[in-house]
Formats: structure tokens, C-alpha cells, sequence
């Protein structure tokens, strides 16, 4: 884990300061909203449907007990008992009142968090693999970069004010747990003839254009890194469309200029800027990376898992993944009990969680896109007590990437920008699939619900996707099918004319079974979905 | 009727124009008419609820609502947690809003 230094400290102190100074003008009166605005969003403080919403970033997701245990005593004592987990490894509280944002920002402080960046059009909190650190598949762990990203990124005077938000993932391993290209910057970690580099993978993003982002450069040696993602923006904020905001994003500009301009650009812009020497030195990308050095694991722990209890084993077979360390095990508890709300958890499951985390995971969680919480480092030995515990806590849905283990964005029961709610379908469709035999039928299936085209909740990239969209002024949803958020990266297709509430429902059982008639042995819906296409689904719903 | 509406300052709860003041429950809204504006533009003075606007409402049996299914939410709360609305106690709250 990260530990913030002197300036870490030092600059989320003085922010809070200038934030509690700027909150108590506000509710003086001294400045009005369109002068105030603009201020709570860099700190994270939005207005939503009911009240105030605070967006705290969780950097790559990373946590520890101590600051699991502060989110849960913010929902406690600032909220309504519980955050919202999103799609962007962050946590949202819902119903803050401006009064307590500057006490809520010291708490977060006391833990070496903040919300900072995670508003606005900068460059938010940088995204990660959630396996980081423990996946058997990865090449090395990708957070120090991701680090050092976010400590290039925080701040950054000449890219606070780009034409668009900006979002960048890094991952280290083949299998994308991060939806890593469609980001605005997709940086994966690879190795060629012995040495690791870093690909990057420029304009990708979701929202009403989404694109995937195409390759820019196969190897920048990792001594570049910094200087070739500053090269990147730069050419981006020179020319990003600051006249039109649909088109302001970087995807649409390197769509427009083609990959082979921009990167021919970057090249140039690299050359002048690699001379500016913004790359750390050795020492100091060693100072970082050793704060991620692996916990103490003691690879000739058992192996084996004692299967006897069947509620267990069928936990074990779903939602607990390979460890790089013999004898461990990476558990992923669900935050998506049937008819539940995805990606809610209680201050008491909060706490529980970060419990469970200092006693069996070497203190270490961590936030994934799909709105689940990971222990890393978990004994083999110990997955039972961890499974009682949270099957005891309402915790222990053995759903992971099924069809219940649906991201769904706030909607409208939240959010100010939604068309339609997603929370609601979201819980339908669970329902209606509730049967764990028939979900483990259908297998992998990645189902995604956003409430209005800004695609929060990833739909373009679900194997099913759903947009709830406003038809004269009732809930409508439309279904798409064959996107893809992972290394198998591709955008859905709508299937035609949209439903109600329930109508979606019905017709995502008629492409379940349509899929479970047509697959042929190891294909999983999206599979099966490519190798026919549209036509027989678009059948089977519409007749 | 038309109603106004809009988020207190302080604890960005969901108000409505009483006729006076500022309520939390739509049932004291008021239909504002014509006069929306004028009272839009004294309030913003007045600095007590952010971003205030004027919203199509319809008379009911149980008083004003408003006419598009945002504002009615706003007005009662998230529907997948009736226990965190308004009427947390009434298990009829919510049929009005969908
Ligand atoms: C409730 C308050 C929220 C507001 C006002 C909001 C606003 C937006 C907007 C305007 C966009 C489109 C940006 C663009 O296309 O340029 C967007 C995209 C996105 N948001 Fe949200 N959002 C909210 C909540 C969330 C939540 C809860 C999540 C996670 C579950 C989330 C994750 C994302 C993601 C992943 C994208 C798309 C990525 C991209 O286009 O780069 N947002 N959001
Ligand atoms: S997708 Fe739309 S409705 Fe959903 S959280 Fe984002 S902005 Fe709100």
C-alpha cells in the first residue's frame, strides 16, 4: 500500500482548508451557486436528486482496513448508512449535506483519502486490475505505475482544465479485469525480449460515442512512461474540441485525425518533452514500487480446500480465483445479493469487510469496475472462516460475472441526468434469474445497465447491455447485445425498438434461451452471440 | 398548475415553493402560475436553495405532484428504498410516483 509522504499530506491538507473556507462562504451567502459550483465539484461534492453526493476516490481501487473502516463511519455518521461501490473503483454517498462536507474531507484526510479529481475535466482517479498484486496471470504489479500516474496527475497545473474528463486504467496482465481500452488512456504493462514496457492504447470511452481505443505505441520503455502519456495529453489538449461538448473527449479527436496523425504528433510532442526530464529517477520509482512490495505469503500453506460443506464449495467454485502463491486464494465478495442493489453495501458490511480484510487478507481490499470488493491474500486455510463471516453478513452470493452480477449506475433514483432507472430493472432481472442452477447454466454473462447515454454503467461494453432512455416521458430500455469490457473488447449492438420494465426482462429471458438452444460446448453467450449474430436473437425477441 | 423547486443550501434536501417559504413535502407546494419567475429571481437572492426551477404540476385528490416522473421521485425519494423516502411508514407512498 501506498503511504502519502510530506507533500501527499500537505496538499490534501491545504485543500481541505481552502474547501472548509469556500463551504463556509457559501452557507454565509458571501457567494452564490455559479461562483461555488465549479469549487465543490474539484472536491468531489456533487448535487443529485436528493441532496448533495460526494464521489471519494479509491486510487486503483486499493484499500486498507483503516480507510475501508472510515467509509464505513462516513455512510454512519454523514449519511443514510451506506455507499454506493461504482464502476470507477470509487465510492459515492448519496445524501451529504454541504454543512458536513469540510468534517467529512478531514475524516477522509486522517486516512490518506480525499475526493479530489473526481470531478471535472482533469484527470480522475487512475484505474486498476482489482487482482493487482495476486493474480496468477499478471506479469508483474501494475499499482506502482499506477502510482506514480496518479502522483503525476494530481494537480497537474497545465491539465486541470483539458477540454473533457479524463480517465486511465493500467493493467499488467493478458486477461483485462479493467475494461482497460475503453479508457481514455488504456496503458498495458507488457514484456518484450526480457524487459517490461508499456503499450499504450489511446480514445477509447463509452458514454454516446463509444469507441474502442486503438493502439498508439506497442513498447514505451517503462523509463518513458510518464513522458509519453504527458505527450499524449498534450497533443489532446491543444486540439480537443472545446467548442462542442459531445465531441470534446479524446476519443472523438483521434477518431477525427485518424491513429496514424495522432500518434505521429505524440512522436513529435515526446521528443521535446522527454528532454524536460519529468520521468522519475530510478530511486524514487523504487521508493514507490517498494510500498507494494508482495505481504509475506507463505507459499507451503495447504493447497487443499476442504469442500464438505456444499453451500461453501459452490462459493469457492464461483467467486474465489487463483492466487500467484500457492496456498492463497483471491476472494470476491459480491456486493449484488438477488433484489439487491448493486454495488450498495451498509456501514455494518463495510466494517465487516475491512475486518475480515486485517484478519485474513494482510489488510489489504480492494474496489473492482464490476462493483464488488476483493480480499487479495487470503489463505487457502482460511476461506471458510472468511465465507461464514460473510455469508453471516449477507455477503456471500456466489454470483460472480453471471447474469445477476449486474453493474447498474445510479439511474433515477439518483442520479440528475438519468432517463430511466437502472436500479429497479436491475433487481427484476435477478429476480427473474434467480435460480443459481440456471445462472451457472448460462454461465459468464455480463449484464449492464445504464440509466441515460452517458453509460456510467458500461452497457455498450455488456455482453447484454440496457439503456434506459426517456419516451415521452415514461421509463424506456433498450437491449443491446455482444459488448465487451475485457481483452475481448467490442461495443453491443442494439437488438431494434425498446421495452418497458418488464417487457426487458421478458425479452432477455427469450435471448437466454435463444443462447442455450444455439451454443455449441464451451461457448459462452458472447461467443455464441459473434458466431451467429444478430439475426436469430433479433428473432427471437420480436418474432 | 406550475410548481417550484429546488435543493436547500444547507442539507441539499428537495424543497418546494409553499406560497411563503420552503417545504420538504410537495403536499404545501404551490401553484405559482405566472409568477414563477419573479419569485425564482427573489429567491436567488435570498440564497437559502440552490438552483431553484419551475416545474408542470398537476392537482390531485391528495394534493400537487409533479408532472414528470424525475420530479416526482425527487419528491418522495429513491423508490428502491422506500425506507429512506419520506413516508418511510407508509406502504402506499410510493404509488404515485410511477
Ligand atoms: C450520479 C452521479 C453521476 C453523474 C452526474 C455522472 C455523470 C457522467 C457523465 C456526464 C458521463 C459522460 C461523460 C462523457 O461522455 O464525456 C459519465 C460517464 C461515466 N461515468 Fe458517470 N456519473 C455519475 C455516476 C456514476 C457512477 C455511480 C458510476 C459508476 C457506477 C459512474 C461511472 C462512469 C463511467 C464508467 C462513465 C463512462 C466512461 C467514459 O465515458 O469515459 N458514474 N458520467
Ligand atoms: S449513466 Fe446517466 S443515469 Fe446513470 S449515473 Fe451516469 S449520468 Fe446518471
Amino acid at each position: 500500500m501506498y503511504k502519502y509522504d510530506e507533500y501527499d499530506h500537505a496538499m490534501v491538507d491545504a485543500r481541505v482548508a481552502e474547501f472548509s473556507d469556500q463551504v463556509r462562504r457559501r452557507l454565509a451567502g458571501e457567494i452564490t451557486e455559479d461562483q461555488f459550483k465549479p469549487l465543490r465539484l474539484m472536491n468531489g461534492l456533487y448535487l443529485q436528486l436528493h441532496a448533495y453526493m460526494l464521489r471519494v476516490a479509491v486510487p486503483y481501487g486499493t484499500l486498507d482496513s483503516r480507510q475501508m473502516r472510515m467509509l464505513a463511519h462516513i455512510a454512519r455518521k454523514y449519511d443514510r448508512d451506506y455507499g454506493h461501490f461504482t464502476t470507477r473503483q470509487n465510492i459515492q454517498y448519496n445524501w451529504i449535506k454541504l454543512e458536513d462536507a469540510p468534517a467529512i474531507l478531514q475524516d477522509l484526510a486522517s486516512v490518506e483519502m480525499h475526493a479530489i479529481q473526481t470531478s471535472g475535466n482533469c484527470i480522475r482517479n487512475i484505474s486498476s486490475d482489482q487482482w493487482a498484486g495476486a493474480a496468477a496471470d499478471e506479469i508483474t504489479d501494475p499499482r506502482p505505475w499506477a502510482e506514480l500516474l496518479r502522483q503525476w496527475s494530481s494537480f497537474h497545473p497545465e491539465f486541470s482544465y483539458l477540454p473533457r474528463k479524463f480517465k486511465i486504467a493500467v493493467i499488467a496482465a493478458n486477461e483485462d479485469r479493467a475494461a482497460m481500452r475503453l479508457h481514455d488512456i488504456g496503458i498495458q504493462i507488457v514484456e518484450k525480449d526480457g524487459q517490461h514496457g508499456a503499450a499504450f492504447y489511446v480514445g477509447g470511452g463509452m458514454g454516446r460515442t463509444p469507441m474502442i481505443a486503438p493502439l498508439i505505441k506497442d513498447f514505451v520503455p517503462l523509463d518513458d512512461m510518464l513522458s509519453y502519456a504527458e505527450a499524449c495529453l498534450r497533443v489532446y489538449n491543444r486540439y480537443g474540441r472545446r467548442d462542442n461538448i459531445y465531441k470534446a473527449r479524446i476519443k472523438i479527436l483521434i477518431h477525427e485525425l485518424g491513429a496514424d496523425e495522432y500518434r505521429r504528433q505524440v512522436e513529435e510532442e515526446f521528443v521535446h518533452v522527454k528532454s524536460l526530464g519529468i520521468d522519475p529517477p530510478k530511486a524514487e520509482f523504487d521508493r514507490i514500487a517498494a510500498q507494494f512490495a508482495p505481504p509475506p505469503l507463505d507459499a507451503s500453506a495447504p493447497d487443499a480446500i476442504d469442500r464438505s460443506d456444499p453451500d461453501f464449495a459452490v462459493w469457492v467454485d464461483q467467486n474465489v480465483a487463483e492466487h500467484k502463491v500457492s496456498g492463497h486464494a483471491i476472494v470476491n465478495i459480491s456486493l449484488k445479493p438477488i433484489g439487491g442493489i448493486p454495488g450498495d453495501a451498509s456501514s455494518a458490511q463495510i466494517d465487516l469487510m475491512a475486518d475480515l480484510a486485517e484478519k485474513y487478507s494482510h489488510d489489504e481490499l480492494r474496489v473492482t469496475h464490476a462493483q464488488n470488493i476483493v480480499l487479495p491474500h487470503v489463505r487457502k486455510g482460511d476461506l471458510y472462516a472468511v465465507w461464514q463471516a460473510l455469508d453471516a453478513a449477507g455477503l456471500a452470493t456466489p454470483n460472480l460475472d453471471l447474469i445477476s452480477d449486474i453493474i447498474a449506475c445510479p439511474g433515477l433514483d439518483y442520479c440528475s441526468l438519468a432517463n430511466a432507472r437502472s436500479i429497479p430493472v436491475a433487481q427484476k432481472i435477478a429476480t427473474r434469474f434467480s435460480d443459481l442452477g440456471r445462472q451457472k447454466e448460462l454461465g459468464e454473462l455480463k449484464l449492464k445497465i445504464s440509466g441515460c447515454i452517458n453509460a456510467c454503467g458500461h452497457h455498450h461494453a455488456g455482453h447484454i447491455g440496457i439503456l434506459g432512455v426517456d419516451r415521452k416521458g415514461t421509463e424506456n430500455y433498450q437491449l443491446s447485445l455482444g459488448g465487451s469490457g475485457a481483452e475481448d473488447v467490442s461495443l453491443g449492438t442494439i437488438t431494434g425498438p425498446g421495452f418497458d420494465e418488464d417487457g426487458v426482462v421478458d425479452a432477455i429471458e427469450r435471448v437466454t434461451d435463444k443462447y442455450l438452444a444455439t451454443r455449441t460446448e464451451g461457448e459462452r453467450f458472447v461467443d455464441t452471440f459473434r458466431r451467429v449474430g444478430m439475426a436469430p436473437f433479433k428473432e427471437a425477441i420480436y418474432g | 398548475m406550475k410548481l417550484l423547486t429546488g435543493n436547500d443550501l444547507k442539507t441539499g434536501f428537495v424543497t418546494w415553493w409553499t406560497g411563503a417559504d420552503w417545504s420538504l413535502h410537495i403536499e404545501d407546494a404551490a401553484d405559482v402560475g405566472e409568477a414563477g419567475e419573479a419569485i425564482l429571481a427573489a429567491e436567488e437572492g435570498a440564497r437559502r436553495v440552490n438552483a431553484p426551477y419551475i416545474i408542470n404540476g398537476e392537482a390531485t385528490a391528495d394534493g400537487p405532484r409533479p408532472a414528470h416522473i424525475k420530479d416526482r421521485i425527487r419528491a418522495l425519494g429513491p423508490t428502491v428504498r422506500p425506507d429512506l423516502t419520506l413516508k418511510p411508514a407508509d406502504p402506499a407512498a410510493g404509488d404515485w410516483v410511477i
